[in-house]
């Protein structure tokens, strides 16, 4: 999707945008950011590429006005750039969506594009002369067909993120960044924003794409910098670079597998679900899962996957026909359900997953205490030499048992929740996102974790909207529609494509 | 990955076995916190220090000590269960109320159930009077765990609501005035319960000049701190406060536990009253009102979070020594009682502030 070559020549020549010179930020001992350099284009998409804790948030915030660089400069159209606060910077043309929506969704679309901004008729709103601006606006992302006073909590998340750089249009902004805005997106809006990212840089306006994903990088960037470690490890055009020497510059070394196989036999059936129905999803859905088998599910945000998921671990009350587990019925709630050995991985790490306040080993006990009790009295002892045992085995990198989950970067969270599961001793592994918002070498530790599951001969359901790694780890596929699971087939049956398809089929209900 | 369950190979991090036994006994009163105390240091050290330069050298007596633990233990005893409430993520705005209803309770059962101590049966009277107390004391939490529970309402509004009931049952009850017990319907432990005086014969422990207050507060405070932390409900309960959401994932039934929470807190508040009864030996519905607000202060000033997941029941004793140290040492100066509340205010605000700092907030401080 790269511009012209003359196009491109022509804007590389000229001087950038946006450019960042040798910015640090430290937080007391942790070098956040250790001289980054940057330079975006006006007319030019940069994706900015790196692991969780690579530094791309705190460079987000230094860009936004959150945070005061401690040393370097950056210039905004050749002048000085030093925003006071994100207010600041708006007023300076960047405009930041963030990757967690940032919208009132009690207000109407209207006001939330204006909102910082309106009050122009001392402390009045000019509704008038806004209502031009703000249907401009929603036109240039596709959103005309919308009223601009519908509450805006009522609008599908990918309509939010295109209201949030609606507002970013709206005050005038010359670079949008948009932080990993797929990441809750399905496939088809995905290819609408992508659209809409390359009408902003028809328009001239320069983009920094922040993304996990190198597949979208390739589709929708002309440039690329990747941080590791709060440095700038390289830059360039991506035309120049392969895939494999991006992953070795995020990671720092070469990751040969990215998807780790640990071979396993898939065994006699022990779960069996049939007309599965909750309100007001999955509808009448059948499902088999067998000992040792991964079995993916994949399909659009909204499909009823998670809801399947959350039903069988009994967190949402669900009807059935027929509900065994090796032969037995199956208890409705989560507390027997999970002593059967079901157990459940969010994928809502922050709200759901984990308890953020509370320490690693606090999150790793928590609905595992039986273990370390006996008449209602813990022993602490155990419980903490457990806690331990665990950070080692699964790789958590913290500093002692103690710490707070809150502390901890995204893919070690993840690994405490995944370890909360195998604390517990579950036997069906039920994975929501299991690897969303997480670096890829922590992406793959997980998938030899679900293989080395189904090799002990435990089974595994894994939900994603990240197909190739479904493709890739799953020994079965089903697609869901609408709430009902459609299709399921061997993974070998299946390709990126026709799962789309039968994502987007329309079904005869 | 093996199919052990218990990690295998794991050695046991190094320095954690017996130096911790001497930390373990202070660890023991839970998430132990230097704040409160050096707080509660600074407070006394002035009050000592503006006493002996202005008053009459009252404040820092023994008996003063003892004036103000047990005024202390007044307020500690409600605030053990408030600690435990406002850990699990609730508040109870109901507490003062339900004290004095089950106060009312108490009173009513010495005057109407009770016979004078010195005739047979009295024993029988005197444990249906106490027993008659808990049960009401229970009850009040019982209704609003149960009420929270079911209707997944917030507890500001429900115990807003239970607050005004209890007050107009208590009324009803005591039909609008106070409640005095029969003469010598209450036994001679009752009435040396809150007794602070020079005589060390009528202490619990003869010659010991401790309150049978405070050391009634004192016992029931490890008690609950060891629940909080040695217990599996205990660690529920924690769970709960810091996020319901995550508590419901792992399996923990998130409504039973809040019931529970209130219900014990209930326990505490029969207590409560209990003490408030031995002090002032009558009951009146209408003088709990504003006293929910003492407790929950002694609660956050101890580094109870209104947000859930944190609280710590030493800090909630200290919360409530601090109150009644400003309270007492204010009288001692001749302060009016309308420059105490003030003050106390403040050091709620400042003391919640300062504990924020640690925590890196207000955020804008910290850019």
């Amino acid at each position: 999707m790269a511009g012209s070559e003359a196009a491109q020549s022509a804007s590389t020549a000229s001087q950038p945008l946006l450019e960042v010179c040798d910015i640090s930020k430290r937080f007391g001992p942790t070098i956040a950011l250790d001289q980054v350099n940057l330079a975006a284009h006006a007319g030019r998409v940069l994706a900015l590429i790196g692991e969780n804790g690579a530094g791309k948030s705190t460079l987000l915030k230094t860009l936004s006005g959150a945070h005061d660089a401690d040393s370097g400069t950056m210039r905004l159209d050749g002048l000085e750039y030093q925003p006071r606060s994100p207010l600041d910077a708006r007023r300076l043309g960047i405009g930041i969506v963030y990757q967690e929506l940032t919208l009132a969704p009690d207000l109407s679309i209207e006001d939330n594009i204006m909102l910082g901004r309106s009050g122009t008729g001392g402390g009045l709103l000019l509704r008038g002369s806004q209502r031009d601006q703000v249907r401009q606006c929603l036109q240039r992302v596709g959103l005309g067909h919308l009223s601009p006073t519908a509450r805006t909590g009522d609008q599908s998340v990918a309509t939010q993120q295109l209201i949030e750089v609606a507002r970013a249009l709206a005050s005038q902004a010359k670079i949008v960044l948009l932080d990993e805005p797929t990441s809750s997106l399905p496939a088809a809006d995905v290819q609408r924003l992508f659209g809409i990212i390359n009408d902003l840089r028809n328009d001239g306006i320069g983009v920094i794409y922040i993304s996990h994903f190198l597949e979208e990088v390739r589709e929708v960037a002309d440039d690329y910098a990747v941080l590791r470690d709060g440095n700038s490890v390289g830059s360039g055009q991506l035309t120049d670079i392969t895939d494999d020497q991006i992953i070795s510059l995020m990671v720092g070394r070469d990751v040969d597998d990215l998807f780790p196989s640990v071979p396993h036999d898939i065994g006699q059936a022990r779960l069996e679900i049939a007309g599965l129905s909750a309100k007001p999803m999955p509808i009448d859905t059948d499902l088999t899962l067998h000992h040792g088998e991964v079995l993916g599910i994949a399909g659009l945000v909204g499909a009823g996957r998670s809801e399947l998921l959350r039903c069988l671990a009994g967190l949402i009350p669900a009807k059935s026909k027929v509900a065994t587990l090796d032969g037995n019925r199956l208890p409705s709630s989560v507390g027997a359900r999970r002593r059967l050995g079901i157990g459940m991985l969010s994928e809502d790490r922050k709200s759901e997953g984990l308890a953020q306040s509370l320490s690693i080993t606090e999150n790793l006990a928590m609905g595992n205490h039986r273990r370390y009790s006996s008449y209602g009295l813990v022993d602490l002892k155990s419980r903490r030499k457990d806690a331990n045992g665990w950070i080692k085995k699964v790789e958590v990198k913290a500093h002692s048992a103690e710490q707070t989950i809150g502390e901890l970067s995204g893919g070690n969270q993840q690994k405490v929740a995944f370890a909360r599961l195998l604390a517990q001793d579950a036997d069906i592994y039920l994975l929501d996102e299991p690897t969303k918002g997480i670096d890829v070498g922590t992406k793959a530790e997980i998938y030899r974790m679900i293989g080395e599951l189904a090799a002990q001969g435990k089974s595994v359901i894994f939900v994603s909207s990240y197909l190739p790694e479904l493709l890739a780890v799953c020994d079965t596929i089903g697609v869901m529609n609408r709430g009902q699971l459609v299709e399921t087939r061997a993974s070998a049956d299946w390709n990126e494509e026709s799962l789309l398809a039968a994502a987007v089929a329309v079904t005869n209900r | 990955m093996t199919d052990d369950v218990s990690p295998a190979n794991a050695p046991e991090s190094a320095p954690s076995a017996q130096g911790s036994r001497a930390l373990g006994i202070l660890k023991l009163l839970t998430e132990f916190q230097i704040g409160p105390i050096l707080a509660l240091i600074a407070i006394i050290f002035c009050f000592a220090l503006l006493d002996v330069a202005l008053g009459n050298g009252g404040f820092a007596t023994l008996r003063n000590l003892r004036v103000v633990t047990h005024q202390a233990a007044l307020i500690g005893m409600p605030a053990l269960g408030m600690t435990m409430i406002i850990i699990a993520g609730g508040i109870d705005l109901s507490a003062g109320t339900a004290l004095t209803l089950s106060c009312t309770a108490l009173a009513v059962a010495f005057r109407d159930y009770t016979v004078p101590v010195e005739q047979s049966g009295a024993v029988m009277g005197i444990v249906g009077a106490l027993s008659l107390c808990l049960v009401i004391g229970v009850l009040c939490g019982l209704l609003n765990g149960i009420i929270i529970s079911l209707t997944e309402m917030v507890p500001f509004i429900v115990t807003l609501g239970t607050m005004t009931i209890f007050l107009g049952l208590g009324q009803i009850w005591a039909s609008e005035s106070t409640v005095y017990p029969g003469p010598g319907h209450l036994p001679i432990w009752l009435e040396n319960l809150c007794y602070t005086g020079k005589r060390g014969t009528d202490y619990f422990i003869p010659g010991l000049p401790i309150p049978g207050s405070v050391l009634l507060t004192i016992v029931l405070a490890i008690i609950v701190a060891a629940l909080m932390r040695y217990t599996v409900l205990g660690r529920n309960i924690v769970a709960v406060g810091s996020n319901p959401q995550t508590a419901r994932l792992c399996g923990i039934n998130v409504p039973l536990t809040t019931v529970l929470v209130y219900a014990i807190a209930g326990i505490f508040v029969a207590f409560g009253a209990l003490l408030y009864f031995g002090n002032v030996k009558n009951g009146n519905p209408s003088d709990g009102t504003g006293l929910e607000l003492q407790i929950i202060a002694a609660v956050v000033l101890g580094g109870g979070s209104l947000s859930g997941g944190r609280g710590s029941v030493l800090g909630t004793l200290v919360g409530a020594l601090i109150i009644k140290v400003i309270d007492n040492g204010c009288t001692m100066l001749s302060i009016p009682n309308t420059y105490t509340h003030i003050m106390i205010g403040v050091i709620i605000i400042v003391a919640v502030l300062i504990d924020g700092l640690r925590n890196g907030k207000p955020k804008w401080l910290f850019r």
